[in-house]
């Protein structure tokens, strides 16, 4: 039996019944990384040491997971991907890390991201890109492709995310697993290395829903660590799973079907929307008249918030340190300079300059109060819709997979392809993206299901029933 | 219209250093996003309050109780350059 190609609470059964040991299982993933990873390239690190007897007595044994290279992990190198983060080794654990820990996983590697999430594509890494393993030739999607890349492949049988702006959702939709972006404030984002911190939330990356909604059980919670830690409590999400789907009312935006959606996508999303319909739910259509200033309005706001988060990256406390062979200014600026430069790459740099542009002085009213107030009739448009309906539905992404390359020397193509994602991370709300069919050439297409605040529930429950009536998440990619 | 002037100021500000064709690539690519943003200008805003983040949390504080921290050794192991406990850094002012 190939037991990387299980889900976690698969394994958990057998574990129970004493079928297979949580040894079995780590080598199993661990053979599947040496076969599979030198053409899928998703992970940055691997441990291959596994002692069963650690685990022993605790709920998941020793399952093992792979975690973004975003996330602090305590003595292990992380870098998100960027060479500025060289050497640096966190001295304590991110939260999510402290609650897997406790929950008996284990940690078999970190994966691959566009540079501190900054790309839609995953090839914005310093360690070079990663493939989707549908398809060696295109793109895993970003910024968490390496998560979701290793996940598809079926060389983890679960990972963490982080989704700023679609990171978790989009290579979620290119990849054929579950992922999902919680509400804001859901999960701690203490030891999260900060991209845009009014946007940020970790998230679980997933072979099934029922996987996804086991691990965010695990990782969700009140932190006083993150003071934007909402200070709720947190429901077993797989008990959401007993309810049907009969009278739920769900919204279908108009402003999402538009030009530029990829043929196969369109027929996809209304199948499922055919399928959803025989579950019970019913559907409207209905407007969100400000989706289309949404990825203007995220640009504004997500780059200025990571300029500033960035500026911390200067040579002193950790990580790389340059001098240029010529003095430019004084020494220290010049160190700053030369290690900002040396540490960051091309779409790092354009980020942040396009964020100090728009906070610096003179433009901060017309570029960043502005992209604020937007902001506000974006989520203002959610609310309403909200106020009468269950869930919203829409394609996770316009397009399926694209080729490696393809959109890379064009940042607003790129930025355009997070287009569906974007507008729940600036109104805060949970999103889930699950596969929902395949494209003539046999690439996932990922079906978005939003709710309102903290009802992960909700998505869960549609998301849940959708998936036991169709056998998508049963494919498998052959490499 | 954004200039390679006004490019070299914000990489200054942003504490980059940039060569002549990095200004020049980032002038054009600014521009266009730029140009792509300023859809927003359609919008009447004016009696709209800003979101900076969709919370309603304001001023959250904790029980103010000693609590462990992280090692002062712990922390300034990863600097390339310390000085009995201080980080050290090149010279600041002339």
């Amino acid at each position: 039996m190939n037991f990387n190609e299980l889900t976690a609470h698969e394994i958990l059964d057998l574990l129970k019944s004493k079928k297979v040991t949580a040894t079995e299982i780590y080598s199993s993933v661990s053979r599947a990384i040496e076969k599979r990873d030198p053409k899928i390239k998703g992970y940055v690190r691997t441990k291959t040491a596994f002692d069963e007897s650690e685990y022993s007595g605790t709920t998941l044994q020793g399952i093992p997971i792979s975690i973004k290279d975003n996330i602090c992990i305590k003595d292990t190198p992380v870098t998100c991907s960027s060479h500025i983060l060289e050497g640096f080794k966190p001295p304590y654990d991110a939260t999510v890390i402290q609650r897997l820990r406790q929950a008996g996983a284990s940690i078999i590697g970190q994966t691959n991201m566009d540079e501190f999430a900054f790309g839609s594509s995953t090839e914005n890494s310093y360690y070079g890109p990663t493939k989707n393993p549908w398809d060696l030739s295109c793109v895993p999607g970003g910024s968490s492709g390496g998560s979701a890349a290793v996940v598809g492949g079926n060389e983890a049988i679960w990972s963490l995310g982080s989704d700023t702006g679609g990171s978790i959702r989009q290579p979620a939709s290119f990849c054929g697993v579950v992922g999902m972006k919680p509400t804001y404030g859901l999960v701690s984002r203490f030891g999260l290395i900060a991209f845009a911190s009014s946007l940020d939330q970790i998230g679980p990356i997933t072979k099934d829903v029922r996987d996804n909604a086991l691990l965010l059980s695990i990782i969700a919670g009140h932190d006083e660590n993150d003071s934007t830690s909402a200070n709720i409590s947190i429901p077993d999400y797989t008990q959401a799973f007993t309810k049907d789907i009969e009278g739920l009312k769900i919204a279908v935006p108009k402003e999402y079907f538009i030009k530029g959606m990829e043929k196969d996508v369109e027929s996809a999303i209304r199948e499922a929307r055919e399928t959803l319909k025989k579950l019970g739910a019913t559907f409207k259509e209905v407007s969100l008249p400000h989706t289309e200033y949404a990825v203007a309005t995220y640009y504004i706001v997500a780059t200025a918030e990571a300029s500033s988060n960035l500026a911390r990256f200067d040579g002193v406390e950790y990580g790389l340190r340059a001098f240029p062979e010529k003095s430019r200014r004084t020494p220290l600026i010049d160190m700053y300079e030369e290690t900002r430069d040396k540490g960051f790459g091309n779409e790092a740099k354009r980020r942040m300059m396009l964020g100090t542009y728009s906070l610096s002085a003179g433009y901060y009213d017309a570029y960043y109060l502005r992209g604020q107030k937007v902001r506000t009739l974006i989520k203002n448009d959610f609310d309403k819709v909200f106020n009468e309906f269950d869930a919203v539905i829409s394609p996770t992404a316009p397009t399926t997979a694209f080729k490696i390359g393809e959109k890379a020397s064009d940042p607003l193509s790129m930025y355009l392809s997070d287009i569906y994602t974007i507008s729940a991370n600036l109104a805060g709300i949970p999103a889930l993206s699950l596969p929902c069919g395949f494209s003539k050439n046999n690439l996932p297409v990922g079906l978005q299901i939003m709710s309102k605040p903290f009802n992960e529930e909700m998505i869960y429950r549609i998301a849940y029933r959708y998936e036991q009536s169709t056998d998508w998440h049963k494919r498998k990619v052959s490499l | 219209m954004l200039t390679n002037d006004q490019v070299r100021h914000i990489a200054h500000l942003s504490r980059i250093n940039l060569t002549d064709e990095e200004v020049a690539r980032l002038t054009k690519d600014l521009e266009n996003i730029l140009h792509y943003i300023a859809k927003l200008e359609k919008l009447d805003v004016t009696h709209v309050e800003p979101t900076s983040h969709v919370l309603p949390l304001r001023n959250v504080y904790r029980e103010d109780i000693v609590k462990p921290s992280l090692s002062q050794s712990n922390v300034m192991k990863l600097a390339k350059t310390t000085h009995n406990g201080s980080f050290k850094v090149p010279q600041v002012i002339e």
